[in-house]
This record gives C-alpha cells, sequence and structure tokens, in this order.
C-alpha cells in the first residue's frame, strides 16, 4: 500500500486510545530480504539474530517471530537461489536470544504435520521455563508431500486430516502442559519431596493421537506459551477463534483488514472470549527516512531490489507452471498459457493455488497499464506498508490500529540485521508520545505485553 | 604443557550424580529448570577451561531402574530439552563446549540435525551432540507410534544382554548420526555467494540432496541450515558393551567408557580397538576419542569426602550405584588416579559431579590446578570450537569437488 492511502482524520479518541502492538520477524527466504545491500549482514550467524532482537527490546515490541520452512524451495527441480536461502532451527536460536534479551517475546513456528505433540510440548515447555515465560507457539501446517520427504511420516496426510490433526495436536500439547500444577514442583530438601506424587500424568485417547505416560517437564510460567495462528479461510478464523492469542493476517490495507477485523472479533463471544482475548496483527514493512518524499524515493528502490529481473521470471514461472527463462523481464507477458497442474515451483504456498485465476488478472492489469513483466511483478509482488517520515509513519499505524484494521503489526525490515533502528529509534518515541505505545515493558511475560491472562485449564 | 593434551569435561546432570544430592547443603534444588542455575554451572566449567559440557536429557521423568519409571517423588524427577538448555547457555560462555543429549528414537533425524547445527551457529562452533537411544516402553508410550524391546529385570544385569536387546535401535541411531551428517555436509562451506550482477544468492550446485534410505526413515535433504562453523559438531556417545561400542565407532567422534581400574581400562580399550576394526574405521582420517567416566565425591582431605560421601548416602537413603566407577577423595589423588589411567591410552575424562556446584568447584578449583601444575592441563583455551579443543580437523563436506590442480 503506497504512502496516504491511509489518509484521513483518525477517529476521535473516547477515552484512552487503544494501543499498539509491534513485533518483529527475522528476514528469511521471501523476497522482502534486500541481500545485495551492502549493509546486508548474514542471515545465519548469531550476531545477526542478536542484533536485531536487542533492538526489537530496545523499541519495547511484543515479540521476535521466526517463521519456519523445513525444506527449501526448489525451481525446475533445482534449490531456488534469488532469495536468501537457509535458516536455524526456530526453537533452538530462539533459546539462545533469550539469552541475550530478558523482556521480548520468542515466537516459533513450529508445524503439527511433521511432529509429534509430546516433544513439541517439552521443547515449548523448556523454552518458557528458560526465557521466564516469553514463550509463543505459531501453529501451523505443513501442506505437501514435498517436505514430507524430509521426514519419517512421509507426506501421507491429506488436506483435510491435516487441519483435524493440528486441532488434535493443539489440544493434546494443551492436556500435556496442564499436567503439571502449579505447585507440583515441591523440592523441598527437609521433608525429602521433590515433585508431588502424579506430577505431569496423562493420557490422551483420540483419533490422531493415542499417547499415555508422565510429562517430563514441569510447567512454564505462562502455564503455557502464548497461541499463534495464521490462516484467512472460514477454519481459520473460526480455529483462531476458538484457541489463538495472536492471529497474523496478510491484510495490510486498512479497507482489507477492516472487515477481517471485525469478522475474527465477532467470532470470539461464541467462545466465551472478549475482543481484547485475541490480537489481530497483520504482516507489515515500513520505509523510513527524513522526509515523505525522501523515502518514497527509497522505497521505490528497495522494492526494485526486491522484483530483479531473475526474481520476476521466476514469480511467473510459478504462476505459469512452464520454463520462461526465453522471455525478456522488460517485455510483455507470454503469449502462451499456463499449465495450471505443473507445479514448478515447490515448497512456495504463494503459487500453489489460483494459479488460472491469477494469470487471468495479472494479464488484464499488465494490459490495462501496458506494464513490462518486471513491473507487472513489482506491482503485484512489491510495495511497502508504511512509507514516509517518522511522522507519516507513526501517525499511520496509529490510525490504522484506531480505525480497528489491527491491534498492531509484525513488522519484517528489509535489511538484516539492523533494518529494525529506524522504527524503533524514530517513530516508536512518536507513538510514545502520542500515548499509543508503551514507555516500558510493564511485566516480564509475552502475555504480560499482550494483555492476556493465564490461560484458562483445559478441563 | 608437557606431552599430548590431557581432555578434560564434565557431565552437568540435575542436582548431580547422587540421588541425595538434592537435599545436600549447597544445593539449589528448587532453580534446576531455570537458565539461572545451568549458567552458573557452565561459567564455572568455562572458568576452568574445561573442555566441554555435557548436558543430561530424558523424554519421561528420570526413574531409578534403568528400564522402567517409578513413581518416586524423593528425587529429582523432570528436565528441561538439554539441546534447548545447550542454546541457552551459548551467549554465555564463549569457549566452552556444548554438548547436549537427544533422543534418536522417537524424534525426527531432520529435526535433530537441523537443531544441532543450529547450536553450532548459535555458540559459533561449540556444539556437540550424544545421541540417546530410548528403549523404555514406556518412553514408546508417549508417542504412540511404534514400539520398542522392553528390557525385563533379568536383561538389565548385563550389559551385553542390554545391547542384545536394543541392537536394532542402535542401527537406527546410526542411521540417524548418518543423516544429521550428511545434512551438515549438504551445504558445502562456499556455497553463499551472493552474486548481484546474476541475482543469485547461492550456488545451488554446492547444495545437495542426501538421498539418505534406510528400513525405518528416507531423508531428501538438502538441510535448511548452511554450513556450521565447525562444518559438523562433535558426536558423542556412552558405551557399556560390543553393540555401544560398535556404534561409536561408527558414529562417535567421541566415546565415554566406565572402566572400574586400570586393568579393566586396558580391557575396554581393546574391544573398542576391536569394534573399530570391524566397523572398518580408517582412525588416521576419523579418529575416536576415548574418554572414561567417573564419578566424583571430592573434599580436601580423604575423610572429607569419605564424610560428604556417606551423607550424601544417608540423604538419598541408600549407597550410590553408578554404572562408573566412583571416586572419593581429594583432588590430588584424582590427579593422581587420572595420569595412572591415562597411561593405557585414555584421551581424557568426563568426570560426573556426585553434587553440584560443591564437586563441580573442586574440580574447577583444585584439580585443574592440580593438573596444571603438572603440566598436564591447558592454562588457556587455544582454539575457540570444541573440535580445536579437542584437536580434531575441521571436516570439508563430502560432496565438495576438491579443486583442480
Amino acid at each position: 500500500m503506497p504512502a496516504g492511502s491511509n489518509a484521513g482524520q483518525p477517529p476521535p479518541r473516547a477515552g484512552q486510545a487503544k494501543q499498539v502492538h509491534l513485533a518483529v520477524q527475522l528476514p528469511g527466504i521471501h523476497n522482502v530480504t534486500v541481500w545485495t545491500d551492502p549493509r546486508s549482514e548474514s542471515q545465519i550467524a548469531v550476531d545477526s539474530f542478536i542484533r536485531l532482537a536487542r533492538a526489537a527490546e530496545r523499541g519495547k515490541f511484543d515479540f521476535f517471530f521466526l517463521a519456519e520452512g523445513l525444506r527449501l524451495r526448489e525451481h525446475k527441480g533445482q534449490v531456488y537461489d534469488l532469495d536468501v536461502v537457509g535458516r536455524p532451527e526456530n526453537l533452538t536460536m530462539l533459546a539462545a536470544l533469550a539469552a541475550v534479551t530478558s523482556r521480548l517475546g520468542l515466537a516459533a513456528t513450529v508445524n503439527t504435520t511433521f511432529n509429534e505433540p509430546y516433544e513439541v510440548a517439552r521443547r515449548f515447555a523448556t523454552l518458557d521455563l528458560l526465557s521466564e515465560g516469553r514463550t509463543a507457539w505459531n501453529v501451523v501446517t505443513s501442506y505437501d508431500a514435498f517436505t514430507g520427504e524430509n521426514f519419517r511420516r512421509g507426506g501421507y496426510l491429506d488436506e483435510a486430516d491435516r487441519y483435524t490433526r493440528a486441532a488434535e495436536f493443539l489440544s493434546t500439547a494443551k492436556e500435556l502442559w496442564a499436567s503439571w500444577g502449579e505447585d507440583d514442583l515441591v523440592a523441598d530438601a527437609s521433608s525429602g519431596e521433590f515433585v508431588r506424587p502424579g506430577a505431569g500424568r496423562f493420557a490422551h485417547h483420540g483419533e490422531h493421537f493415542d499417547i499415555s505416560g508422565r510429562f517430563g517437564t514441569p510447567r512454564g510460567p505462562q502455564g503455557h506459551p502464548v497461541i499463534i495462528q495464521s490462516g484467512e479461510s472460514d477454519a481459520g478464523r473460526e480455529f483462531a477463534a476458538r484457541d489463538a492469542d495472536v492471529i497474523f493476517s496478510k491484510y495490510s490495507s486498512l479497507e482489507q483488514a477492516r472487515p477481517f477485523y471485525e469478522d475474527v472479533k465477532r467470532r470470539l463471544a461464541a467462545y466465551g472470549r472478549t475482543h481484547d482475548d485475541l490480537k489481530i496483527l497483520p504482516t507489515a514493512t515500513a520505509v523510513v527516512a527524513d522526509t515523505d518524499e525522501e523515502a518514497r524515493a527509497y522505497a521505490d528502490e528497495i522494492t526494485r531490489e526486491q522484483v530483479s529481473p531473475q526474481t520476476a521470471i521466476a514469480h511467473l514461472e510459478g504462476v505459469w507452471g512452464r520454463d520462461l527463462s526465453a522471455y525478456d523481464p522488460d517485455g510483455p507477458l507470454p503469449d502462451v498459457d499456463p499449465e495450471p497442474e505443473s507445479l514448478i515451483l515447490k515448497g512456495h504456498s504463494v503459487f500453489r493455488k489460483g494459479r488460472e485465476e491469477t494469470a487471468r488478472r495479472w494479464r488484464e492489469i499488465a494490459g490495462e497499464r501496458e506494464l513490462s513483466i518486471r513491473e507487472l511483478m513489482i506491482e503485484v509482488h512489491g510495495g511497502q506498508t508504511f512509507v514516509g517520515s517518522p511522522r507519516t509513519v507513526a501517525d499511520s499505524i496509529d490510525h490504522f490500529v484506531q480505525s480497528d484494521g489491527a491491534d498492531g503489526f509484525i513488522l519484517v525490515p528489509h535489511l538484516t540485521p539492523d533494518g529494525l533502528d529506524e522504527v524503533v529509534d524514530r517513530v516508536v518515541p512518536l507513538l510514545q508520545e502520542k500515548g499509543v505505545y508503551r514507555e516500558d515493558y510493564t511485566g516480564p511475560t509475552l502475555r504480560d505485553h499482550l494483555g492476556l491472562g493465564l490461560p484458562k485449564e483445559t478441563p | 604443557m608437557t606431552g599430548t593434551p590431557f581432555h578434560l569435561a564434565v557431565a552437568l546432570d540435575g542436582a548431580g550424580w547422587h540421588p541425595g544430592a538434592w537435599r545436600a547443603a549447597g544445593a539449589r534444588p528448587g532453580e534446576l529448570f531455570s537458565a539461572g542455575y545451568w549458567t552458573d554451572l557452565v561459567t564455572e566449567a568455562e572458568r576452568g577451561l574445561l573442555d566441554f559440557v555435557t548436558l543430561e536429557d530424558t523424554l519421561a521423568p528420570q526413574s531409578e531402574p534403568f528400564h522402567r519409571p517409578d513413581d518416586r517423588t524423593d528425587r529429582v524427577r523432570g528436565t528441561v530439552d538439554a539441546v534447548l538448555l545447550a542454546a541457552r547457555l551459548a551467549p554465555v560462555t564463549h569457549r566452552i563446549g556444548l554438548v547436549p543429549t537427544a533422543n534418536v528414537t522417537h524424534t525426527e533425524p531432520f529435526h535433530v540435525g537441523i537443531g544441532i547445527a543450529t547450536l553450532d551457529h548459535a555458540s559459533e562452533g561449540r556444539a556437540g551432540w550424544r545421541p540417546q537411544i530410548a528403549s523404555r516402553a514406556s518412553d514408546a508410550a508417549l508417542f504412540g507410534r511404534r514400539t520398542t524391546p522392553q528390557l525385563t529385570d533379568d536383561d538389565i544385569r548385563d550389559p551385553e544382554a542390554i545391547a542384545r536387546r536394543l541392537r536394532p535401535l542402535f542401527a537406527e541411531a546410526a542411521d540417524a548420526v548418518e543423516v544429521a551428517r550428511r545434512l551438515w555436509d549438504s551445504w558445502e562451506d562456499d556455497a553463499e555467494i551472493r552474486d548481484a550482477a546474476s541475482g543469485r544468492f547461492i550456488d545451488r550446485d554446492k547444495l545437495h540432496h542426501i538421498d539418505f534410505e534406510g528400513p525405518h526413515f528416507h531423508v531428501r535433504g538438502p538441510s535448511i541450515v548452511p554450513r556450521t562453523p565447525q562444518g559438523q559438531p562433535v558426536v558423542a556417545s556412552l558405551a557399556h558393551a560390543s553393540t555401544p561400542y560398535e556404534f561409536a565407532a561408527t558414529a562417535s567422534d567421541v566415546v565415554f567408557v566406565t572402566p572400574r581400574d586400570r586393568a579393566g581400562v586396558a580391557r575396554i580399550l581393546a574391544e573398542v580397538d576391536e569394534a573399530v576394526a570391524v566397523t572398518g574405521r580408517d582412525l588416521a582420517a576419523r579418529p575416536l576419542k576415548r574418554f572414561a567416566d567417573l564419578v566424583v565425591v571430592l573434599g580436601d582431605t580423604a575423610a572429607a569426602a569419605a564424610e560428604r560421601a556417606a551423607r550424601l548416602d544417608d540423604l538419598a537413603g541408600a549407597p550410590l550405584a553408578s554404572d562408573a566407577a566412583v571416586f572419593t577423595g581429594t583432588a590430588a589423588g584424582l590427579a593422581d588416579l587420572l595420569e595412572d589411567w591415562r597411561a593405557e591410552g585414555l584421551d581424557g575424562f568426563r568426570l560426573r559431579p556426585a553434587a553440584l556446584p560443591h564437586d563441580l568447584s573442586a574440580v574447577t578449583g583444585t584439580l585443574v590446578p592440580e593438573l596444571q601444575r603438572r603440566g598436564v592441563f591447558r592454562t588457556e583455551y587455544t582454539s575457540t570450537t570444541l573440535r580445536g579443543h579437542l584437536g580434531l580437523a575441521r571436516p570439508a563436506s563430502r560432496y565438495a569437488v576438491p579443486a583442480a590442480g
């Protein structure tokens, strides 16, 4: 969304203004990252993670988020080579970051398709203990046998099962976390009682999991991690309304974001939850410069770097399902038709469904505006969410939140590791000045930052 | 330092290896699941210039019998995931190696492989891994997707009987390590090229599918984690019998053995040599470091140490039983024993402190200075990686084609 699209008067404030929540995602494998910039450093060295995490904590962000990808994307049968490739195992890197931060939440994406509840619950309980209550779990499912080729289970789950497995996986994990009561760890040297009898005992007999025994890791400070969910589908919204504390969305334009926000919040009541129990955080980018004009010029430059000629062709090939390397990225769209059944780019959800419709729409846009392949790709894939001076960006973020488009944002900087600095050092102080952003953390746990209470126990 | 380097590690487990340790003076039983407790221990070990610490782990709560759960409430019960614990300790330490235990029977080799690789990045080259099989039927019930051979009370009297019964699990564990090592090699060192002209971040020809096919799993690869500082983190395993010796000969860089005396050292090392011969390992290309495990109860005098041991036994309500030999005495006495055993051909020792932090502080505060006085232990770290401490070279990726010329 270009700068200024959120223009308009903010709604009048009755009482206290809504508080903005901010989180950061280390830019990984998608083309948000401008790795060609000389300021771009390693995407895997621990120093990069530490610097970005410390910037986020300096900015009093709610959490640091890592996405997941358990198989490298492949393009025409070979590893995709145009974007940043390679990332750490999420929970392990976040455990290291727990040592160099003291308040920042630590959110890991872990899928329910190629994992088992016992192990995932144990690892999150560990991270919650070792971070003193700062963990979140972004619950996702994997979608194909392509990723399954790295795992014992393979790709046997069909579309419907992966969601029922996800739901049962989450409820089973909650049973495991609840298996240690708050007082079960006694550790009384004088009486000689270390644990209460039966601590950790559980039995779950369900459709996907039939497991029992004793859970080996005591309860973490948050009871269980903050639960994050993403997904725009009806089923995804319902899952989030029932189980999630945070929902990610892709709607970073206010006109799309408001209906989504209204719909998801409306669903909460059916589960006995209130408006504030679920935070809606779209993914967003911010380009900040001294003046609006400079920021716009810089944003254009970034976008062109993000959509290189090679990237433009690769994206087109993803939708067309065929080799288009003979086409000129600065020329018109190919006259050949897409092959919708052919998956030329594997491991990339964007190019999986509705590709005929996408191709039709792109042809329309390109035709109307006489766009080259690369110009079209910049139009449909590029674009920054917030562009402008620190004042403009702070006003836009505030306006978006006060207008009920979101409760805040997951910011994805285009530079690693220092791409968050402009927001932290120049935008955050203005949000604080407006009274819509915390001056300091008010509690030690991520649940505190998000204004969430302890989780309700699974009955 | 004279002679060949002497390697020293400590094995950290809960409040210490004595079941009464958590009730001893100076213990911090309420903090066993906190980062602060482990930070204090591992920074103390690093002050002692030790090669590495190992971190124990179990899936379900620990139990007194090795092969089945108990419902005791008077012992330390509960663990945190050791790989995550090691990662939590990485940024607060700078030189010491971090060797967590991770299960390979019920986990996905891909997950474990990328977790250890990430630990190597997080610690900038100090990661190790102790792959561990899980044989208890009760562990299998936590996952519900397979059964494993259940050991009987008769089986567990004899390490060879245990090994016979668990042989299939060791074979599978060897496959898991092989998968991890192939994943670690699947990115060549110079795969990241950042070539702006061609728009390529990596040279895709330097990333490799590993295509592992075994009876229990297949893994296609490549790894999602780029090549790590050590190339391959250090794999260590504990072994008490022929099958695990063969596992070590196949899969490990370091093997922990449990002799009871100097004659036992000679006998066990001969068995390890035999396992190396059986598996056809080329020790010149892939050295195998041999460490002896010892539980240690230390005191300023032999009498003080004996008194501590008796006190710990009282607190536990039973005398200490261990798979490894138990040394009770002074640091000087321990130094004598280490030098004596080492003459049989050991590369080093993994000491298991009976009670924490007491016996760890005694190792770093008195044993290490004693060994330094004798000129057999380092006075400063001379390397930044665990491989460096152990004198192990950084391996090249098996997939790399040597440059022509």
